[in-house]
């Protein structure tokens, strides 16, 4: 089912002299099954955001509804919400504690009340998802490297099978190698399950090559929201807001600008390739 | 949630209170809360009362802010109250049962109340105008005849002020430890002591990797920029006493008299 944001406000630290609002006015729809990057600039309210979607903290104004239920109601299950949508939050390694990597896993799920059986079914499930390989399972999480407590973690939350899964800046701090896995596994799952993913981002780049809709937050406010093919046809606007669109679509911009007949909404390097080999055969 | 506590938090703001040399506002205090043991008398605490009143209004600091601290100590407040009512032996002047008000009673308990609580204000004022960095730099500098006989003034100083410097982002890493186990179901808040006691073993275990690890590249980062202790560091911006100090020091000195003078002749004014 769906999650749906109407004229969500969030103001911190209201009535002190320090109160800001961090979001203005949200209206979303998110659907099921879609995978969704939120992109914008630090600071814009992306992290306050995803937080509000599974109860983490109550919007000062507006009104969220997951299935229909607003989750904010004073007699919702909001320990519940959070096993329906999972939050990974930003350096998620950061959260474990357990001796061993499975025991971490199991957290989630435990939580959840579920069956001794169904726990360990599910964390050997999560794990597996994440790529992680067997021999690690039962050692310390904290002897393993930076991408791989990062998977352990998110497999942390994919234990509790979530209908949306939500992951904030999920490759901050990785190299491009660890960043690839973790956006192609992000990939994977959402593919294999059809969970709907919201991906959070401020990389442009990142999110171009797997996502179908991009949502763009400025300053608490939404942006922008569309396919990746009608926000990167603004690219000036992009980039008043502190924002990039992805170096092939400005390669394209370029060709186009020097003669070449080339498509310029195009996102990712696959479709550049395309469209710049036609445009070179027609020539 | 977390960040309610304000214990030690600077508050903001232009006033003639913020903008005093911190050196002064530590030895006013100081001088404060040696008044108030001093004082003993109804008008003597009226005069210790006025002094806070006038602090405050020159400090511009919210008195909601300043009342936040009494919070804390509510509990500790009440609790002396009470045992100094009911146990304090002198001439009864209600019973009931096995327990008895006194006078005396009565009298130390009111009297102890005020102190606790004008002790509490007053610490708070210094506290919420005054950035612990400067705060800091102010106890290194009045402590430092203590050099004399080897207390190590800087190291305790520099000690102080990365403990300060890290407690908002300790909060904020508990904060953030504590969302994202909520986020994996966890729950806080139901179920008895013990229980809860071991529900905090998720927050509790990544809070002291994460501090030990912050102090380690801390200690690596200062010796990066080769930090060697206090001996012949000099400083960026020294503390100097300006015109108001001199006038904000001539003020307490002439309030502390006061309070010296309504101890030994009190009781003929009253």
């Amino acid at each position: 089912m769906s999650l749906i944001l109407d004229h969500v406000n969030y103001t911190y630290d209201t009535s002190t002299s320090m109160s800001h609002d961090a979001l203005r006015d949200i209206n979303l729809n998110i659907k099921d099954g879609e995978f969704i990057g939120l992109i914008g600039h630090t600071g814009s309210g992306k992290s306050t955001l995803v937080q509000t979607m599974n109860g983490l903290l109550k919007p000062t104004g507006g009104n969220i509804y997951y299935d229909g239920a607003d989750i904010n109601d004073s007699d919702y299950d909001r320990r519940a919400l959070r096993g329906k949508v999972g939050l990974v939050f930003q350096y998620p390694e950061h959260q474990l504690f357990e001796e061993t990597v499975f025991k971490d896993v199991c957290f989630g799920p435990k939580n959840l009340g579920l069956t001794e059986k169904e726990i360990n079914l599910r964390s050997f499930d999560a794990l597996e998802k994440v790529h992680l390989e067997h021999e690690y399972f039962y050692q310390s999480p904290f002897d393993l490297s930076g991408g791989q407590k990062r998977r352990v973690a998110i497999a942390g939350v994919l234990a509790m099978k979530p209908k949306v899964l939500i992951l904030d800046e999920p490759t901050a701090g990785l190299d491009p190698k660890g960043r690839d896995e973790i956006l192609g596994l992000i990939s994977k799952i959402h593919e294999e399950t059809n969970m709907t993913v919201i991906l959070v981002s401020h990389s442009m780049e990142d999110v171009a090559n797997y996502v179908d809709r991009i949502i763009v937050m400025n300053k608490g406010e939404v942006f922008m929201d569309g396919t990746p093919k009608e926000v990167f046809t603004h690219p000036d606007e992009l980039e008043k807001i502190g924002l990039a669109v992805p170096e092939v679509t400005y390669i394209v911009r370029e060709l186009k600008e020097r003669g070449l007949n080339v498509d310029t909404t195009v996102t990712t390097l696959q479709e550049a390739k395309e469209t710049i080999l036609k445009a070179l055969e027609g020539r | 949630m977390i960040r309610d506590i304000t214990l030690g938090q600077y508050y903001p703001a232009k006033s003639v209170i913020h903008r005093m040399d911190p050196r002064v506002k530590i030895i006013g205090t100081f001088i404060y809360i040696v008044s108030l043991f001093i004082v003993n008398n109804l008008i003597g605490y009226l005069l210790a009362a006025l002094f806070l009143v006038f602090a405050i209004s020159l400090s511009k600091v919210p008195v909601k802010f300043m009342l936040k601290g009494m919070k804390s100590i509510a509990v500790l407040l009440l609790f002396a109250t009470v045992f100094n009512i009911f146990l304090t032996p002198g001439e009864i002047i209600w019973s009931w049962w096995k327990l008895s008000i006194s006078k005396e009673g009565l009298l130390t308990a009111s009297q102890m109340a005020v102190r606790l609580a004008f002790l509490v204000i007053g610490s708070s004022i210094m506290t919420l105008t005054t950035t612990p960095n400067n705060l800091t730099d102010a106890i290194e500098s009045v402590l430092k005849p203590l050099k004399v006989i080897k207390v190590p003034v800087h190291e305790i100083a520099m000690m102080m002020s990365i403990a300060l410097r890290f407690i908002p982002i300790l909060l904020e890493e508990t904060d953030k430890i504590m969302k994202a186990q909520l986020a994996r179901g966890a729950d806080f808040e139901s179920g008895n002591i013990f229980k809860r006691a071991k529900n905090m073993v998720p927050i509790l275990v990544p809070l002291f990797i994460s501090a030990f690890r912050r102090a380690n590249d801390l200690s690596m980062a200062m010796e990066a920029r080769c930090y060697r202790g206090g001996d012949g560091r000099t400083k960026m911006k020294p503390l100097k006493y300006q015109k108001a100090d001199a006038l904000a020091y001539l003020v307490l000195v002439a309030y502390l008299a006061g309070c010296i003078l309504l101890r030994i002749f009190g009781q003929y004014v009253i």
